[in-house]
């Protein structure tokens, strides 16, 4: 069987294959070797060495702009999900009208990043309005307001994966553990949390890379005011390649950082939730 | 018995209140987008009087002044035409990686699994360097684009689904004189259905709400998406018209609403599906 298929190669694999060369290897090779280099466009690189990287750690607001954003993915990932855990289960009790009640909640997560900021800004600044400032002015009205706007974006999508999780617990555990006679607490930390790690791991997984991710809302909402205080890192790093010229090199030298960041804190935050995971 | 009938009744009403809180940012942006600019970021909070009340004014400033239906046009186009390229190409693809086992396709799929997790920022100068140097700098172009950085999850998602298909059908085929096209098109193509829905779906959110790649690929004196209209609208000009912006977005939220509710059954389902996946 394998042979006939072969055959047909260039028919299954060449456009995808073609395109993904195209759209994601070469720029990602690219990507590494210009960060070694100095350049305006690619004609005229010439090699620095390791001086973009040097020159980017050396960069205050980047390094602002990496705390600033840990913090952030930080405290998105515990509140987005404790309350989507939260929703997830009161939910899938018996209650009228849930259906309606998910299909709500889960509705902001298909809107656009940039829409979303501009949504959002309205309501922050005419709330700040009545207290005579504005998002603009202090970095952590963004950074709270930035919570609130990715906690109503995604606490949606990681109720749907915790209403599978919670779906998918056989019933005769639970009835095991009521029978043994373990109270709503015990059973909600013995069973039902163990129950769900493979689900708690991949919505936290999610929830802190998409935090450090974290790109059109903050250039909706606050667009780094004020002064670049509440700027992230993907911004800070498309800032960097677009707003000065000459610093194209650094500001890639940044995006292998932020990319090698990103890969590690994921693998971190799997390794941790997964060696928690019980066999079912 | 009747206890639990008032908890759960006492539990529909404080979520009622709850769905309605969620709801209100569209509501208030909805309720503002019929207000004249100038009373926009005055009174966000207030209801239309008539003195504030501009019927559908910002409406036709947003789509005569700022061309948002050309972009919401272009939009539609780059999403169904990406996200349909992306479902046939990569399902093939996928297809042939699983059932041909070679150092090739072996790399290649360790290659797709790692594409997932590179930040967008990794190679935003240079995609859009290849883009412009290969002309692919329009909404056709864009398709390929799409393809190549969409490839990724596509093909990890199908792969997992073929995974679990059994061979005896496949073989059957061929042996009935199936070529393997056919074989594809005709056998694995309709038992994979569930995963083409579920991978449409996850494609189709991110493509129609992205921002940065058609910011940096397209050229923008020709052609914008609404995401990137939007942005034009607050960030480049002089003065902000907070009346068009409301109207815009609400014409950007309007068909994700409708097809959100058209197929919501399927979006939650994808999105579990894609999850417990990934």
């Amino acid at each position: 069987m394998e042979k006939a298929i072969k055959r047909y190669m260039p028919i299954f694999v060449l456009p995808t294959f073609c395109a993904f060369i195209l759209g994601f290897i070469v720029p990602f090779i690219m990507g590494i070797w210009l960060s070694f280099c100095k350049f305006t466009t690619v004609t005229d690189a010439k090699f620095v060495g390791l001086s973009n990287y040097v020159e980017a750690f050396k960069d205050t607001v980047f390094r602002h702009s990496f705390w600033y954003t840990a913090l952030f993915a930080v405290v998105s990932l515990v509140v987005i999900n404790v309350i989507a855990f939260a929703l997830a289960m009161a939910l899938t009790q018996q209650m009228r009208g849930t259906n309606i009640f998910r299909t709500i909640f889960f509705m902001p997560n298909l809107i656009g990043g940039i829409v979303l900021g501009y949504i959002w800004q309205l309501i922050f600044n005419g709330i700040l309005a009545k207290y005579h400032t504005a998002l603009g002015l202090n970095e952590w009205y963004g950074f709270w307001g930035l919570i609130i706007l990715v906690s109503w974006q995604q606490i949606g999508y990681m109720m749907i994966i915790y209403i599978a999780g919670l779906q998918s617990i056989p019933g005769d555990v639970m009835e095991a553990a009521q029978i043994d006679g373990a109270n709503r607490i015990q059973r909600l930390f013995k069973v039902t949390i163990p129950m769900m790690m493979p689900s708690i791991t991949i919505c936290m997984f999610l929830s802190i890379t998409n935090g450090f991710k974290l790109f059109d809302q903050n250039l909706s909402l606050t667009a780094g005011e004020p002064s670049k205080m509440s700027e992230m890192m993907a911004l800070n790093i498309f800032n960097t390649f677009y707003g000065r010229t000459g610093w194209e090199g650094v500001g890639q030298a940044k995006a292998v950082i932020f990319f090698v960041i990103v890969v590690a804190i994921g693998m971190v935050q799997l390794r941790a939730t997964r060696s928690k995971e019980v066999q079912q | 018995m009747k206890k639990r009938k008032i908890f759960s009744a006492a539990g529909t009403g404080i979520f009622t209140i709850l769905g309605i809180v969620y709801i209100m940012p569209i509501l208030i942006v909805l309720m503002n987008s019929f207000k004249k600019k100038v009373f926009i970021n005055k009174e966000p909070f207030r209801l239309p009087t008539e003195k504030t009340w501009n019927s559908i004014e910002n409406y036709l400033t947003a789509i005569d002044k700022y061309e948002l239906l050309g972009a919401v046009g272009w939009t539609v186009f780059i999403t169904l035409g990406s996200v349909l390229v992306i479902l046939i190409c990569t399902s093939m693809c996928a297809w042939y990686i699983t059932r041909v086992k070679t150092k090739f396709t072996k790399v290649l799929y360790l290659l797709c699994v790692f594409s997932m997790v590179v930040p967008f920022q990794m190679v935003m100068f240079t995609l859009s360097l290849v883009a412009d140097r290969t002309g692919l700098n329009t909404p056709w172009g864009i398709i390929i684009i799409y393809l190549g950085f969409g490839a990724g999850l596509a093909v990890f998602m199908f792969c997992g689904f073929v995974k679990s298909i059994p061979l005896e059908i496949e073989e059957a085929a061929l042996i009935d004189g199936c070529t393997p096209l056919q074989t594809f098109f005709r056998v694995v193509l309709p038992i994979m259905k569930p995963t083409y829905i579920s991978v449409g779906i996850l494609e189709t959110m991110w493509i129609w709400n992205d921002f940065l790649l058609p910011y940096l690929v397209l050229d923008l004196n020709k052609y914008k998406t609404i995401s990137i209209a939007i942005q034009y609208m607050k960030g480049s000009y002089g003065r902000v018209d907070m009346g068009a912006i409301m109207a815009a977005l609400i014409l950007a939220v309007i068909p994700v609403i409708i097809f959100y509710l058209s197929c919501q059954k399927h979006i939650i389902k994808g999105v579990a599906a894609g999850a417990v996946k990934g």
